[in-house]
């Protein structure tokens, strides 16, 4: 058997270019191809990077021309600041849905799709259940933007899993991510002096740890593994913990009127905690991550570990600052080491 | 807790059908760098210790509260126990959390309305000192999984939100949730009759507009608020006795886990707890000769 082809979509967001990063170790996978809009902002070595616009409209045509048998669609926003809604829309929903037509079509050569959604459409309400189970219904219908397009992405893939039986589906939902790198607008608010909180509550949250993300893409791509997975550390952790934990103290926001408050932390600071992430404050959120490890995944992070893993690269951070030399993409110098006949490849 | 909940994974057939690669067992060891108590459910045990350390005073000298069958409530495995509810803010739910946690050692998780969740300070206070949000995918884990002890309350806030002269008149048990809760997650039913608790918080009226306009299930008169003033009689009961008469546990004869159990039993069973939880509670009555000596 000859080994995967495997297209990775949004290979220049944080995500794409670690799992593309990722797959480039292992042998088992002959070619990665790589969709953005923009140029790649990781070091890569052999992943082809193919700029398409958002809609993927050239993506039946690279499907087909490279025999792609595996689909990691990594491209969907869950960090809603900093992008108005009409565009994510555009990416998550139309994306999705472009993308999904793509590997539908009559000839498609495409076996695996792998979608990376987030807890998210679970919601964050005090009506919740301590945990969600895959199965487990939110409670209220979504509020926000973002919550809206995944909920739509994800009926958009329910109906691709049964309209095409031959492709094997794994829909992934993460919890908040916190790590080494990855930089959201929770891990902006932890980095601050004083970690913000809502006055009186002090709720239960759940975190993954960044390597656990990629490692459970891998992990459900070469398993072959089909079906819902919640993916999120073990155990829940107060706020005000996970602050300690980042040796932070907290600093109180009113409870009613809160969004008003917090404002003033996006103009100031550069700190935005957009709706989801306020009502994440007030009710906080549990995904429970037993069917996934039921299929074998092991974690290599708690919640609390995740959290721990975010400090010491921030404490590091703080002395040293940024660590990482920034890339620069070269579409010349790519191309060469890639395909030129002067570099020596496999040489043994 | 861990230990039991590894013994239900390999117990259950469920959980082993299609398993590509078996977890280790090292699974555990991941380092977990906790700096508090606080469980998923969200309740301390330090906290709930401080807790405990107030409310013995409170327990012992003001309701004097004293049981009866306390040998009925298991001292390991999971079981849901159920009692009458009253008083405006009720205190049989304090009672009950705080005897059995004294006398058994072990700790109850008290369900309650998810309102509780939404208020900023109490629903953080009440997570800390064992509360958990009623949802029945909270009530299975707690029960079937970790084999707790729960407590509800069937009538919820209809038993709490009825008049002082309705009491002691047992409301409707919901819709028989609670026993297909028991059902589900294999666990019995504690039934327990609790006298007192009409005493210590009587509503003398109810103002719906009030309640509607803080969006609360009843916004109450009580004696208390008479007595004590608007602000202290919000919170503060009186020192009627308690007395607490825990039933004979029900065991259900059915498998655990099924998705439906039949309607008609589970609305048998529920009646027929209340019942006798109301047949109890008359006999206790009967007995008392004072509201305040017991």
């Amino acid at each position: 058997m000859t080994g995967r082809r495997v297209l990775v979509t949004g290979l220049s967001t944080f995500w794409g270019g670690r799992v593309a990063q990722s797959l480039e170790r292992d042998p088992t996978i002959d070619v990665i191809v790589g969709l953005d809009t923009r140029e790649p902002s990781m070091p890569l070595e052999r992943t082809e990077f193919v700029r398409a616009d958002q809609s993927y409209s050239i993506l039946a045509r690279i499907v087909k021309a490279a025999q792609i048998d595996t689909i990691l669609h990594t491209f969907l926003v869950v960090d809603s600041t900093h992008m108005s809604g009409r565009a994510l829309h555009e990416i998550n929903v139309i994306g999705t849905m472009n993308l999904l037509a793509a590997a539908g079509a009559a000839d498609s050569p495409v076996r695996h799709i792998v979608v990376k959604s987030s807890t998210l459409v679970y919601g964050s309400t005090y009506q919740d259940p301590a945990w969600f189970r895959e199965e487990t219904p939110r409670t209220h219908s979504p509020r926000t933007r973002v919550e809206r397009s995944l909920i739509e992405v994800e009926g958009y893939l329910h109906d691709f899993a049964e309209d095409n039986p031959h492709v094997m589906v794994t829909l992934l939902r993460f919890s908040n991510v916190l790590g080494t790198d990855i930089v959201t607008p929770i891990s902006k608010a932890l980095e601050l002096p004083l970690v913000p909180k809502i006055l009186g509550y002090d709720p239960l949250v759940q975190f993954v740890e960044e390597d656990d993300v990629v490692r459970s893409i891998e992990f459900v791509m070469t398993n072959q593994v089909p079906g819902i997975y919640n993916v999120a550390g073990d155990g829940r952790v107060p706020w005000t913990e996970v602050a300690h934990i980042c040796g932070k103290r907290t600093i109180a926001m009113p409870p009613i009127l809160t969004g008003l408050a917090a404002a003033p932390l996006d103009r100031l600071l550069r700190v935005d905690l957009p709706e989801e992430t306020l009502a994440l404050l007030r009710y906080g959120r549990g995904a429970d991550n037993r069917r996934l490890k039921r299929a074998g995944f092991q974690y290599r992070y708690t919640t609390a570990g995740a959290v721990e893993s975010f400090a010491q690269a921030s404490r590091l951070r703080s002395t040293v600052g940024e660590s990482n030399p920034t890339y620069k993409y070269e579409a010349e110098v790519e191309n060469f080491f890639r395909h030129s006949p002067a570099v020596v490849r496999n040489a043994e | 807790m861990a230990p039991q909940e590894r013994q239900l994974k390999t117990a259950s057939p469920g959980a082993l059908v299609h398993l590509p690669r078996q977890t280790p067992p090292d699974e555990e060891a991941l380092p977990d760098p906790r700096l508090s108590d606080v469980d998923e459910w969200g309740r301390s045990e330090h906290i709930r210790e401080l807790a405990r350390r107030l409310y013995d005073p409170l327990y012992r000298n003001w309701f004097r509260a004293e049981w009866e069958g306390l040998e009925k409530i298991p001292t390991s495995g999971g079981a849901l126990i159920v009692a009458n509810h009253a008083g405006a803010i009720p205190s049989d739910a304090p009672v009950i959390m705080h005897g059995i946690e004294q006398e058994l050692g072990r700790p109850v998780y008290g369900m309650a309305e998810h309102l509780f969740k939404a208020l900023p300070v109490v629903g953080t206070l009440w997570a800390r000192t064992g509360g958990v949000a009623a949802h029945p995918e909270n009530a299975h884990r707690l029960l079937r999984e970790q084999q707790q002890l729960a407590l509800v309350f069937p009538e919820g806030t209809k038993g709490t939100g009825k008049l002082y002269q309705d009491r002691y008149q047992l409301r409707r048990f919901g819709r028989g949730g609670f026993v297909e809760i028991a059902m589900r997650a294999g666990v019995p039913i504690v039934p327990i009759a609790v006298v007192g608790s009409e005493e210590a918080m009587p509503i003398l009226w109810k103002v719906p507009r009030i309640a509607q306009m803080l969006g609360v299930p009843y916004a109450p008169i009580t004696a208390n608020m008479l007595v004590f003033g608007p602000l202290l009689g919000l919170v503060l009961p009186f020192p009627a006795k308690f007395r607490l008469t825990v039933l004979d546990p029900v065991h259900f004869d059915v498998p655990p886990d099924q998705d439906r159990y039949s309607k008609s039993r589970v609305m048998d069973a529920a009646e027929d707890i209340r019942v006798r939880l109301q047949a109890t509670v008359y006999e206790m009555l009967q007995a008392r000769k004072s509201v305040w000596f017991g």
